[in-house]
């Protein structure tokens, strides 16, 4: 795959005149999927798709174009003549950008992550077994996958890794559920086992029988995978600094009103983990960690090029949308072992479902509990709980109501398949809440 | 630069012993262009291309998706994709035969009058420039953005028992923001909430003198929302627009007649249902204004087509009638593995992945009162328009939606304008609640380019059509 984005790379460069910019990037996969139902398989099959982006920019203009790579050269190489003729035509028609952000040679990089997967034809075989007798639903994901970014200046980044998720649930036959996330770069059929031996143990807790709590405020655990979905808001109408100047920021009180989160929350980016490339769409390479959030406090806000140019701050160089790509949220005191007494009568929630601004300005976000959530009496965990919906604020649960950090992190990884298998983790411990509103 | 590709020609090299072939070409690009404040944001133009092989092999479905569409690439895709479901066959969850791939042959092509290359890239950047500039109507509008994606979309699908069918559609887009904010105190006005005006049709939409009408009305509600009382809270009766009961039908009802949730295929990710295969015929869903519709017929509605991907005829069906539940969302599939008559909306988002049960366009039909009739038969409530937030659990009860703009009701009329507009609700509870269904006259199409489900993930364009409609005793509330 390299060799093809360096051989379209070095013919569409060519074919550019004076004054002219193009930047590539090239994104791809080849993967399997599988997918599961009752512990048969439902849908299984393989894709392979590789796609170009081109930003052209001439004349001040920015227009972007893209398509899919055949893998046949000569196709691919029309494709691309035909999109650079089409954006030439626009770059005279469209009104001037005074935000343009121009490419840069600031160095390339070039990674290759070796791994040991599973071959395609082992899958079904390697992963049934261990679910033998137990109601298994989910999804299977395994293959390389390809980032690639190049400009006409000759700087070039190139990111390949190979890895597998198999993201699953297991239930019970009364409808109680719990999640798995079994992913890695290097297959290890031992490892599997033992995991997938844990989340049936966790299944056993589920067979109580379901208790209904009602609506009220309540002291509350979230483990890590909760955690890092609260985490995910903050990359829609958050922390990006687009979101602030344009009005649709939750951070908007963080900003104006110099409110702070607890002491005990900080947030950085922090690609050390290698989870992702460190370069964007643009070919910029940021910081191995920035601070964002640090003991409460708003450090940095997500900025772009462009945002840099439009509002007058410095880029450190976030993607376009100005998402988190690799948090990572710091640790505290509270030993795992010590969870359910330290709740003493409250809500132990391992997942939560469906988040969305209920009130972006207010910081306030709704959702509901999902799988494995207990209620917990005495320092004991009494029961699972029926479904119920949240509303409350990230300024009450990582502010004022914050009593305590799990003192080790998860790591989270990005399992999403929209478009492309996606790279990227979320990577945080759980937290201990004092009070929690439960609405409906 | 589409290739043009012989696709009845490409099924020819497939040399596999499978029971089925089937072949399906799609092709879709995407053209967006946007101005935010002032200035140009977005001019492009992306697509995509590519086939799905599928094979049935021992009763098992396998496929591959490859944007490689020479001959011999075919011929290898079918190899492997026949390897995967040969083997996967051993422990199929459902063993299938040529049932689930009926014959059909037909065309369809969406309607418009002109095309994309009608309307220059610069001639639309002016409009959308203009349309920004009736946004701004004030300096604490501090953001305002005019949008329009044009998506073209070409399908072929042909296989091993003679289907052959050939959809064209060309799609539109639109969207207009204003944002007026004063430090932390910041509210958003859109043109249909979430990008809920998109529907088959061409350029033909872009009539300067409406769109810039507006503009200036969005901008005007914007600054209006800004010095607005918040929503009460408590439980009142709500009048609800068709670009928020789009959301509404979408979540309480679309996503829980899916077959396949029902069937459990999405207990891993979307979620379950709340709906049983034994409710089909007997659970009253709502109350007896509740007509719900399957209607891939409605024209210019975002997902009105002819055939589904599997390649099953289209037609408008019922789903729930004088609110009983009577049909599932289930494509031929699902029909098969429940016993449940269905509808054709077995779809995928593209060429790279596997068709499932979806919503196409799932409407509410008209009832027989004016928007004021509603309205007057409210004493205390709230009127509510476009969609903000939404949320609903993994058995679609629970659910809770924001809106952008909200009006007081007060002895039967429309008082002062309220921000932060939300309620909540379970959706059987709530559907029984329906109290007024408002006539054609209110009737509103819109749609989203944003329904996200399935694994891999798959997102898909789904229309919904309704009238306004009159709820009571619905828990209402407003902002922090």
């Amino acid at each position: 795959m390299e060799q093809i984005f360096n051989q379209l790379s070095e013919s569409l460069f060519s074919e550019l005149q004076n004054g002219e910019n193009l930047i590539l990037s090239f994104s791809g996969e080849t993967s399997q999927f599988i997918r599961f139902n009752n512990a048969a398989v439902r849908q299984t099959g393989l894709v392979d798709d590789t796609n170009l982006g081109l930003k052209f920019i001439a004349n001040n203009r920015t227009i972007r174009g893209g398509f899919t790579v055949s893998g046949n050269f000569d196709i691919d190489v029309a494709r691309g003549k035909s999109e650079i003729a089409r954006m030439r035509l626009e770059a005279q028609e469209i009104p001037e950008d005074p935000f343009v952000v121009f490419p840069e040679n600031t160095g390339s990089s070039h990674e290759i992550k070796p791994a040991k997967s599973l071959p395609f034809e082992h899958a079904v075989d390697a992963i049934l077994p261990a679910m033998s007798g137990v109601d298994f639903v989910g999804v299977w994901a395994n293959g390389r996958m390809f980032r690639g970014n190049a400009n006409s200046l000759g700087q070039k980044h190139w990111f390949e890794t190979e890895s597998f998720s198999l993201d699953y649930s297991l239930v019970t036959p009364e409808h109680q559920m719990v999640k798995g996330s079994f992913t890695g770069n290097n297959w290890n059929q031992e490892d599997y086992e033992s995991y997938v031996k844990r989340s049936r143990e966790k299944l056993i807790l589920m067979e109580r029988k379901p208790i209904k709590i009602n609506t009220g405020n309540y002291r509350t655990w979230f483990e890590s995978a909760a955690v890092a979905d609260f985490l995910g808001m903050f990359s829609w109408n958050g922390i990006s600094e687009a979101s602030l100047r344009q009005g649709c920021s939750g951070f908007g009180r963080m900003r104006h009103d110099d409110i702070r989160l607890s002491p005990k929350f900080s947030i950085v980016e922090d690609f050390s983990s290698g989870f992702c490339p460190k370069f964007n769409s643009n070919g910029e390479v940021s910081a191995e960690k920035l601070s964002l959030i640090e003991n409460g406090e708003l450090k940095n806000t997500l900025v772009s090029s462009r945002s840099a140019k439009e509002y007058g701050v410095e880029s450190n160089y976030a993607e376009s949308g100005e998402y988190m790509r690799s948090p990572k949220m710091s640790t505290g005191s509270l030993n795992h072992e010590n969870v359910v007494s330290e709740i003493g009568e409250g809500l132990y929630l391992s997942n939560i479902h469906y988040l969305n601004w209920s009130d972006n300005a207010g910081g306030r976000i709704t959702g509901l509990t999902r799988y494995a959530c207990f209620w917990v009496e005495n320092g004991e965990i009494i029961a699972p709980i029926e479904t119920m919906r949240f509303d409350d604020s990230f300024y009450n649960f990582f502010g004022g109501k914050l009593i305590e950090v799990e003192d080790k992190f998860s790591v989270n990884p990005e399992v999403e398949t929209y478009g492309g298998r996606s790279l990227g983790a979320t990577t945080c411990p759980g937290i201990l809440v004092d009070s929690f509103a439960l609405t409906l | 630069m589409k290739l043009d590709i012989d696709i009845k020609q490409l099924l020819n090299a497939v040399d596999v012993p499978a029971q089925w072939v089937g072949l399906r070409e799609v092709y879709e690009a995407h053209t967006p262009r946007m101005i935010r404040d002032g200035v140009p944001v977005a001019n492009g133009r992306v697509s995509t291309h590519g086939i799905m092989v599928e094979v049935l092999v021992n009763g098992q479905f396998g496929y591959y998706g490859t944007p490689d569409m020479s001959p011999e690439s075919i011929a290898k895709a079918a190899k492997k994709a026949y390897r995967q479901a040969e083997i996967a066959s051993h422990n199929a969850h459902y063993q299938f035969d040529l049932s689930a791939r009926p014959s059909h042959q037909g065309s369809y092509q969406s309607p418009f009058t002109k095309n994309r290359n009608d309307l220059s890239a610069g001639k639309l950047n002016e409009i959308l420039l203009e349309a920004y500039n009736h946004l701004k109507v004030s300096d604490k509008i501090v953001s305002a953005s005019s949008l329009c994606q044009v998506i073209e979309t070409t399908f072929r699908f042909v296989s091993s028992n003679g289907s052959d069918i050939h959809q064209d559609f060309l799609m539109l887009e639109f969207d207009l923001s204003a944002t007026a904010a004063e430090g932390p105190n910041q509210q958003t006005r859109t043109f249909g909430g979430m990008r809920g005006t998109c529907r088959q049709m061409g350029m033909e939409y872009f009539d300067k003198y409406e769109i810039l009408a507006n503009a200036n009305r969005i901008g005007e509600q914007a600054l209006e929302l800004l010095s607005a009382d918040d929503c009460p809270t408590g439980e009142m009766d709500v009048v609800i627009a068709p670009d928020q009961m789009m959301m509404q039908i979408h979540e309480s009802i679309g996503h829980a007649l899916e077959v396949d949730r029902i069937l459990g295929d999405e207990r891993n990710y979307a979620g379950w249902s709340f709906v049983k295969l034994e409710d089909f015929g007997k659970l009253q869903y709502g109350s007896k204004l509740m007509n719900i519709t399957f209607d891939p017929t409605l024209e210019s509605e975002f997902a009105s087509y002819a055939f589904d991907d599997g390649g099953l005829k289209a037609t408008k069906e019922y789903l729930i009638k004088e609110g009983l539940l009577v049909r599932g969302l289930g494509g031929q599939e699902s029909q098969i593995r429940s016993g449940l008559n269905g509808v054709a909306n077995f779809r995928a988002s593209g060429w790279n992945r596997a068709p499932i049960d979806r919503m196409a366009n799932i409407n509410l039909e008209p009832g027989n009162s004016s928007f004021d009739e509603l309205i007057s038969q409210v004493e205390y409530g709230v009127y509510m328009e476009s969609n903000k937030s939404w949320s609903i659990d993994d058995y679609r009860n629970k659910f809770q939606f924001g809106c952008e703009y909200g009006k007081l009701i007060e002895n039967g009329k429309m008082t002062k304008t309220v921000k932060n507009p939300n309620y909540r609700g379970i959706s059987n509870p709530f559907w029984r609640s329906l109290k007024g269904v408002g006539n054609a006259d209110t009737f509103g199409i819109y749609g989203t380019p944003n329904c996200g489900k399935g694994e891999p993930n798959q997102v898909i364009r789904v229309g919904h059509a309704s009238p306004a409609c009159l709820f009571e005793n619905i828990q209402v509330f407003g902002g922090v």
